[in-house]
């Protein structure tokens, strides 16, 4: 790997001392953090919210005006709930899996570009190290169920094993196309190569590869109608069924950060980052003003908008089934679409 | 290779319940699975055991009735029903039109709110959470209604022996003929959010079949016969109340499974408002409970002559009548008994009684739908995925409530 | 067919297993021997003409003191190719409490004998699982039989799972929120 020197690693100008590079990188990873996390809090509220609205009730309304201090009040009581550990569970496993899962994720933020020269770190394999940490923070749950000693949650993390293996290689393969078409693993040369085309995103030559990223997703970050692990009406609450208090907490946010990652992957590799489309500027060119932050945070909301959509629509797949889904359907789909992107390529 | 074969795999045995999300109360299934195969299913029932047969036997007729209330307390209406025709029958009582009539609507309104908590909860197990709200919301209209004749919500004991406890109003009537023409829309909904999904036909087709000779074997009754494509239905073959002056048809399955389930159900949400709609235009006017009805204090013994003080009604609103007892024997109790089935939401409700000629039942069986139905889990169980199981005890449609007596 | 006919019919082929038939409103109950009662109930369930293939409902009943006979096996049968009903009583004295299992020919007898077994302490010969059912593994007595004390303090000999729990409730009681 090249990392085109340290300096350029950390994305800083090469003329500024170490010292103050360290500094401004730790502001960074502070206000990336922060961001991430108000945003946790607030999707869990927006997700009730939209679910609630889309069963007709109100969500939750009672913790200030509509109930907007709720993911504060939750926060608080978790964090002051008692934490069980199980007698027969083995403590440092289990103690270790939650920080792990939702360390894996929160460092997938590192590498995701906001806007036009914002990302902590700037490496040419982004998109590869993205991957990895997802599918690192698989050990969190497979740990966590079997650390419990819970029949229960040893399932679920088996069943969630198995499904994070099937789907990250239909996950991977369905990007395998944007790499072609950009040339590049860096999620800045992506996001820049889309704006080559009038359209400005990827996901109209590549609309097999999104919809196989979107389900290959929804599997990974274990959201319905993939939630197996965690199926509740089955085992109960999955690999997290002997959490409790802050504990669990972690594992919650884990899950919205992977969503929240996805979320984003989607958004630089398919829907064209930061940028707006170029034809979008050309017909109103007053958009020009709006700054890439937006475009980009629009678009990512409409994915975890995307995520309550289905969640609220949609029952759960049975473990076979999913299974079938998975290497018989959308691999072999994501194979299709590389050799097609591939040749299509290579002609033009 | 061989070092696989050497490997032994072992049955993980789960124990499901009596505390889990799924399971519809305090059911304990214990699983034995190979993967994610089961092996064995063993079901064990008993946690919710009040002892209402026996509670039963130590009460008189009328005061007996509000133990039915508890057994199935999500169609209480039903159960009190069934109860009331029973009795009814052994003590010869005539019921007015008028209150036949009450109870037909009652019985059905009772099927409607059944179904719909069956429909909710069977979606949430399979996933699919929104249908949840949809018909809960619903529900709630079918327990204002409730609440319009008798007050309470839940545990109605609104039917009496004999009748009905208090004439339905006007207000009912409208509110409950603006139910009929809205019902059908939001069964569309509920149809509109499942019936054509891929994932919930994956989930239901072809799972848990039990074939018509089976069923009948293992005397299953309700929906979950008819979705086996046996047309046994109690209203129709035992007609009691207003059944037979109303016209309805039974919707019977053909494939055996549990979408032909699912979708008998939801043809018995048309039929049931269909007879509730006929119900309310052919009511007559009269009285809404027999004269002869017992009141709360019917005698534990039977009087000796015909002209013993008569019981007061509960109500006072009928001139007290002579109770009617079967006619005292000098020598020694005779024993009569009468079995009576009512078609209740989730299948034949019988009552078993074997009457001593006092005010107390000497026996009183209680044949509970779930009890039976839950006897046949095993065997829908054994061979299919755990989240199959999941979609088997939705199916059956159990309350351990009336399961564990 | 009537009750009545079919009441007859099973007079005529086991005559000497019929010991009562009575009529109440329309229903009418066999009372028989139990010593053939597969054979009878075989009969009901295979001929054609009779086909009882619905056991609606099999519990149990005690007449303590009340008849010679202490207790009484009872199926509510109906078929529902026919329409028809009849109740087959079989007795069962309390010193051969013990009747054979019609699970061979109704699968959905096994929970209704198991229960008569919890409720009655009536055996089932040829049962595939006799165990108690609504009631605890560990109980002692039969609480549907009419000499089962419907309150007692029996102290000492208390079943062991409730005293458990007033032990548990005792010792909680420090921890009371006044």
């Amino acid at each position: 790997m090249d990392f085109n020197g340290f300096y350029g690693f950390l994305g800083c100008p090469q003329n500024t001392s170490l010292c103050v590079q360290i500094i401004i990188i730790l502001i960074k990873i502070a206000v990336v953090i922060a961001v991430t996390m108000l945003h946790v809090a607030y999707a869990t509220y927006f997700e009730r919210k939209v679910i609630g609205h889309m069963q007709v009730r109100l969500g939750p309304m009672r913790v200030g005006p509509h109930g907007l201090l709720q993911p504060i009040a939750d926060g608080v009581k978790l964090f002051f709930k008692e934490d069980v550990i199980p007698q027969a569970g083995d403590k440092w496993v289990f103690q270790l899996a939650p920080i792990i899962a939702v360390f894996a994720t929160l460092s997938a933020l590192a590498v995701i570009p906001i806007f036009e020269g914002f990302m902590i770190a700037n490496i040419n394999v982004g998109l590869l190290y993205i991957l990895a940490m997802s599918s690192l923070s698989a050990y969190g749950i497979i740990m966590a169920g079997w650390s419990s000693n819970s029949k229960y949650a040893f399932l679920g993390g088996l069943r969630s094993s198995a499904q994070v293996i099937s789907y990250e290689i239909a996950l991977g393969l369905s990007l395998v196309g944007v790499m072609l078409m950009s040339g590049s693993l860096n999620l800045y040369e992506i996001v820049k190569g889309q704006q080559e085309y009038w359209y400005g995103m990827y996901l109209i030559p590549q609309f097999l590869g999104y919809f196989i990223f979107l389900v290959a997703a929804f599997a990974e970050t274990n959201r319905t109608p993939f939630d197996l692990p965690e199926a509740e009406s089955e085992l109960v609450a999955g690999y997290f069924t002997e959490y409790s208090g802050m504990r669990f907490a972690l594992f919650f946010l884990g899950e919205y950060i992977a969503m929240i990652v996805m979320a984003c992957v989607a958004v630089i590799c398919f829907w064209g980052g930061w940028t707006a489309p170029p034809i979008l500027l050309k017909w109103f060119p007053f958009l020009a003003v709006v700054p890439g932050i937006v475009w980009f945070f629009i678009k990512v909301y409409f994915h975890i908008f995307l995520f309550y959509w289905v969640r609220a629509t949609v029952p759960r797949y049975r473990y076979d089934f999913l299974m079938r889904l998975g290497w018989k359907v959308l691999i072999p789909l994501a194979l299709l679409n590389i050799v097609a992107t591939s040749i299509i390529k290579y002609a033009f | 290779m061989a070092v696989i074969k050497d490997l032994k795999t072992k049955e993980i045995t789960i124990n499901m319940g009596p505390q889990h999300p799924a399971t519809h109360g305090v059911l304990r299934l214990m699983l034995e699975l190979d993967g994610e195969t089961v092996v064995k299913c063993t079901p064990y029932i008993g946690y919710l055991h009040r002892g209402t047969e026996k509670l039963g036997e130590n009460k008189t007729y009328a005061t007996a009735l509000p133990l039915t209330d508890r057994l199935d307390y999500v169609s209480s209406m039903s159960n009190n029903i069934g109860f009331c025709v029973a009795v009814e029958k052994l003590l010869s009582i005539k019921v007015p039109e008028r209150a036949q009539y009450i109870r037909t609507i009652m019985a059905e309104l009772t099927r409607i709110a059944n179904h719909i908590v069956w429909i909710a909860t069977h979606a949430l197990d399979i996933g699919a959470m929104t249908v949840f709200l949809y018909s809960m919301r619903d529900r709630e209209w079918i327990l204002d209604l409730y609440e319009m004749t008798c007050g309470a919500r839940l545990t109605v004991s609104y039917p009496r022996i004999g009748g009905v406890r208090c004439d339905v109003t006007r207000e009912f009537m409208e509110s409950c003929y603006q139910f009929t023409e809205e019902f059908p829309e939001k069964i569309l909904q509920y149809e509109t959010l499942i019936d054509k999904n891929r994932i919930w036909l994956q989930r239901t087709v072809g799972i848990g079949i039990i074939s018509p000779e089976d069923a009948i074997n293992w005397g299953l009754t309700g929906p979950t016969l008819r979705g086996s494509g046996v047309p046994y239905d109690v209203r129709k073959f035992a007609p009691y109340d207003a059944y037979d002056k109303v016209d309805f048809e039974v919707p019977i399955g053909k494939n055996c499974d549990v979408y032909d389930r699912y979708r008998c159900r939801m043809d018995e949400f048309r039929q049931s408002v269909k007879i509730i709609r006929q119900c309310l235009e052919k009511m007559p006017e009269g009285l809404v409970l027999a004269p002869e009805a017992p009141g709360y204090d019917m005698p534990a013994v039977p009087p000796k002559k015909p002209a013993a003080p008569p019981p007061k009604t509960a109500e006072g609103e009928a001139p007290p009548p002579p109770p009617p007892p079967p006619p005292p024997e000098e020598t020694g109790p005779v024993f009569n008994e009468l079995y009576v089935a009512t078609e209740v939401p989730k299948g034949e409700l019988g009552f078993y009684f074997i009457s001593d000629g006092t005010g107390k039942p000497y026996r009183m069986r209680l044949r509970a739908p779930s009890f039976v139905h839950a006897g046949v889990l095993p065997k829908l169980c054994e061979g299919s995925l755990v989240a199959d199981v999941i979609a088997n005890i939705g199916t059956i449609d159990i309350v351990l409530g009336e399961c564990d007596r | 067919m009537t009750p009545q006919e079919i009441a007859q019919l099973i007079n005529e082929k086991f005559p000497s297993e019929v010991i009562d038939i009575k009529e109440f409103r329309d229903q009418v109950s066999v009372t028989v021997k139990k010593e053939k009662i597969i054979e009878l109930i075989k009969y009901l369930h295979d001929t054609p003409e009779l086909y009882f293939d619905h056991l609606a409902d099999l519990c149990g009943a005690d007449y303590h003191g009340k008849k010679d006979i202490r207790f009484e096996v009872v199926y509510n049968l109906f078929s529902i190719k026919h329409g028809h009903m009849i109740r087959i009583k079989a007795q069962v004295s309390e010193d051969d409490c013990k009747i054979d299992s019609v699970v061979s020919i109704w699968a959905g007898a096994n929970w209704h004998e198991r229960e008569c077994y919890d409720m009655y302490g009536i055996s089932f010969t040829g049962h595939p699982d006799l165990r108690r059912i609504l009631m605890p593994e560990d109980w002692e007595g039969y609480p549907l039989r009419k000499d089962y004390p419907l309150k007692s303090d029996l102290g000492e000999k208390e079943w062991k799972g409730y005293k458990q729990v007033v032990e548990v409730s005792e010792k909680n009681k420090a921890y009371e929120v006044r």
